[in-house]
C-alpha cells in the first residue's frame, strides 16, 4: 500500500491580479523524498515554495502537507516546516546569534541547539557581529540555521546554496542535505546540480507543471524544453 | 505571553541598535514647541490651549513611530519568520502595540518636561500625577491605534501617507478626550486631578478599540 504522501498537490492555482502564478499544478511527494522544482525565473517556483510554507494562500485546488490540508489546518504545521528563501528572514541590526535565539523562542527551541548549529556552520567567531556588517555566505549559513532550528520533518529550499561557496557548502550540507531525513523541496538555477540530488521533478513553465515525475524520466530534450 | 515577551524584547533591541524612531520622536516634538513658542508669540500658556498644544503635537510625534513600527518587520522579512513559527498571529499585535506605547513613554520623559520649560506658564509639579494617567490612557490609544493603522500602511507602497490618513481620523476621539482631560490639569491655579468623564471617555475608546483591533489583526497578516 502507499505511504501517504508528505505533500500532495491538486490541480493548485494562484494569481497575482491578472497574472497566474500557478495553473493546476499537480504532486504528490512521498515522505522523505526530494523533489526539484525548475523553471525559468517567474515560472512560478518561489510562489508554490511560499504557498506549501502557509505564507500565501491557494486561490484554487487543494494542497495538504504532511496530511494537513491547507490553509485550514497551517497552525497545525507551521511549527515542521523550514523556509529557506530569497532573503535570509534575519534582522540586519541584530547579531546572528541574537536572531537565532529570537526565532529559537518562537519555535520553543533552547538555545543549546542555536550554538550547536552555530558550530555547525562555523559561524561561532563572527556570531556576535550584527548581519549588516556579515558577506553574503556567512548571512546564507545564518538563514540556513534558521531555517532548521526547529528540525522541520518538510524543508522548502529556494536556491539553497546562493552565495555559498564549495566550503561552506559542505558545512550546510548536514543541516539541509538528504541525510536530514526531511522531505525537502528545492529550487535552483542549476538545473544539473538540482536534479544530482532529486528523487523527483517538477518542471514549470509560465505556472503550469510541464513535467511532474521520477527524475529517470526527464530525458535531456524534455529538460531542455523546461527551459527553451 | 512568552510570544509578546519575545516579540517585545526583539523591538527594544533593534531600537536601541539603531536609534531611528525616538530620537526621531524627542526632536521633533521639541522642535514644535519651539515653532509653537514663535508661532503663538507668546511667552507662556496653560489651559485649554497648553493642552492641545502638547497632545496635538505628542500624537504628531506619534506618528513617526507608527510609520516605522513595521518596517524592519516588511524589509527584512520579519513578518515571514513570525508567520512561519507555531505561535499565535495576535501575540505580533500586542507586543507592537507595547513597543508603540514604550517609545511613546520614553518621548514624553523627554518632552513634557520641555513642554514645562518652553511653553507652559503654570508649574508641571502639582498636576503631575493626574497628567501622567492621562497621559497613559492617550499613549494606550495611539498604541493600539497605531499599531493598526501600521500593519495596514506597511503592506502598501504609499504607507508614510496611508498612516496619517488612516490614523488621524481614528484619533480624533481620543484626540479630544485626551486635551479635555489635560486641560484643566493645566490651567493656573488649576485642578490636581483630570475630568473624571474625559478619562471614563478615554479609557472606553481604549476599551472599544484595543478588541477591535484584537478581532481583525489576524486578518490583515493574511496575503
Amino acid at each position: 500500500m502507499d505511504q501517504p504522501p508528505a505533500i500532495e498537490l491538486r490541480g493548485l492555482s494562484r494569481h497575482f491580479g491578472e497574472r497566474t502564478a500557478l495553473r493546476q499544478v499537480s504532486l504528490r511527494v512521498p515522505p522523505g523524498a526530494t523533489v526539484a522544482v525548475l523553471g525559468h525565473n517567474g515560472a512560478g517556483k518561489s510562489t508554490l515554495l511560499r504557498i506549501l510554507a502557509t505564507l500565501l494562500r491557494p486561490h484554487a485546488g487543494e494542497v495538504a502537507v504532511l496530511g494537513e490540508p491547507l490553509p485550514r489546518r497551517a497552525f497545525a504545521i507551521r511549527g515542521r516546516i523550514g523556509l529557506l528563501a530569497h532573503e535570509p528572514l534575519l534582522y540586519r541590526d541584530l547579531s546572528g546569534r541574537e536572531n537565532l535565539r529570537y526565532h529559537a523562542r518562537l519555535h520553543g527551541v533552547g538555545r543549546q541547539r542555536v550554538e550547536r548549529l552555530l558550530a555547525a556552520v562555523g559561524m561561532e567567531a563572527r556570531a556576535d557581529e550584527p548581519v549588516r556588517a556579515l558577506s553574503r555566505g556567512m548571512v546564507q549559513r545564518l538563514a540556513v540555521c534558521r531555517a532548521v532550528l526547529h528540525e522541520p520533518s518538510v524543508l522548502l529550499l529556494d536556491e539553497p546554496r546562493a552565495n555559498l561557496d564549495p566550503a561552506a557548502g559542505e558545512l550546510v550540507e548536514p543541516l539541509i542535505g538528504r541525510a536530514t531525513g526531511a522531505t525537502r523541496v528545492l529550487t535552483s538555477h542549476d538545473p544539473e546540480a538540482a536534479l544530482a540530488e532529486a528523487d523527483l521533478v517538477l518542471g514549470l513553465r509560465q505556472g503550469r507543471a510541464a513535467f511532474a515525475g521520477p527524475v529517470a524520466e526527464l530525458d535531456r530534450r524534455r529538460l531542455a524544453e523546461l527551459y527553451a | 505571553m512568552s510570544t509578546v515577551l519575545t516579540v517585545l524584547r526583539k523591538d527594544m533591541l533593534l531600537e536601541l541598535r539603531s536609534l531611528e524612531t525616538v530620537p526621531a520622536m524627542v526632536l521633533f516634538s521639541i522642535a514644535t514647541f519651539v515653532i509653537f513658542h514663535f508661532g503663538l508669540n507668546r511667552a507662556t500658556i496653560d489651559g485649554q490651549l497648553a493642552a492641545g498644544v502638547l497632545t496635538v503635537t505628542l500624537l504628531f510625534a506619534a506618528l513617526l513611530g507608527v510609520n516605522r513600527l513595521f518596517v524592519a518587520e516588511r524589509e527584512q522579512g520579519g513578518f515571514d519568520a513570525f508567520l512561519l513559527a507555531p505561535v499565535d498571529r495576535s501575540a505580533l499585535l500586542v507586543a507592537k502595540a507595547a513597543a508603540l506605547f514604550a517609545f511613546l513613554a520614553m518621548l514624553e520623559v523627554v518632552a513634557v518636561p520641555a513642554f514645562g520649560v518652553l511653553l507652559l506658564g503654570p508649574s508641571l509639579g502639582p498636576p503631575l500625577l493626574g497628567l501622567i494617567a492621562v497621559l497613559a490612557l492617550a499613549d494606550l490609544a495611539l498604541a493600539v491605534i497605531g499599531t493598526l493603522v501600521s500593519a495596514i500602511a506597511v503592506q502598501s507602497r504609499a504607507r508614510d501617507l496611508i498612516g496619517p490618513l488612516i490614523g488621524l481620523p481614528l484619533l480624533i476621539p481620543a484626540l479630544i478626550a485626551t486635551a479635555r482631560a489635560a486641560g484643566p490639569l493645566l490651567a493656573v491655579h488649576g485642578s490636581g486631578s483630570p475630568p473624571g468623564k474625559w478619562v471614563a471617555v478615554l479609557a472606553l475608546y481604549d476599551l472599544v478599540f484595543a478588541l477591535l483591533a484584537y478581532a481583525v489583526f489576524d486578518f490583515l497578516l493574511e496575503d
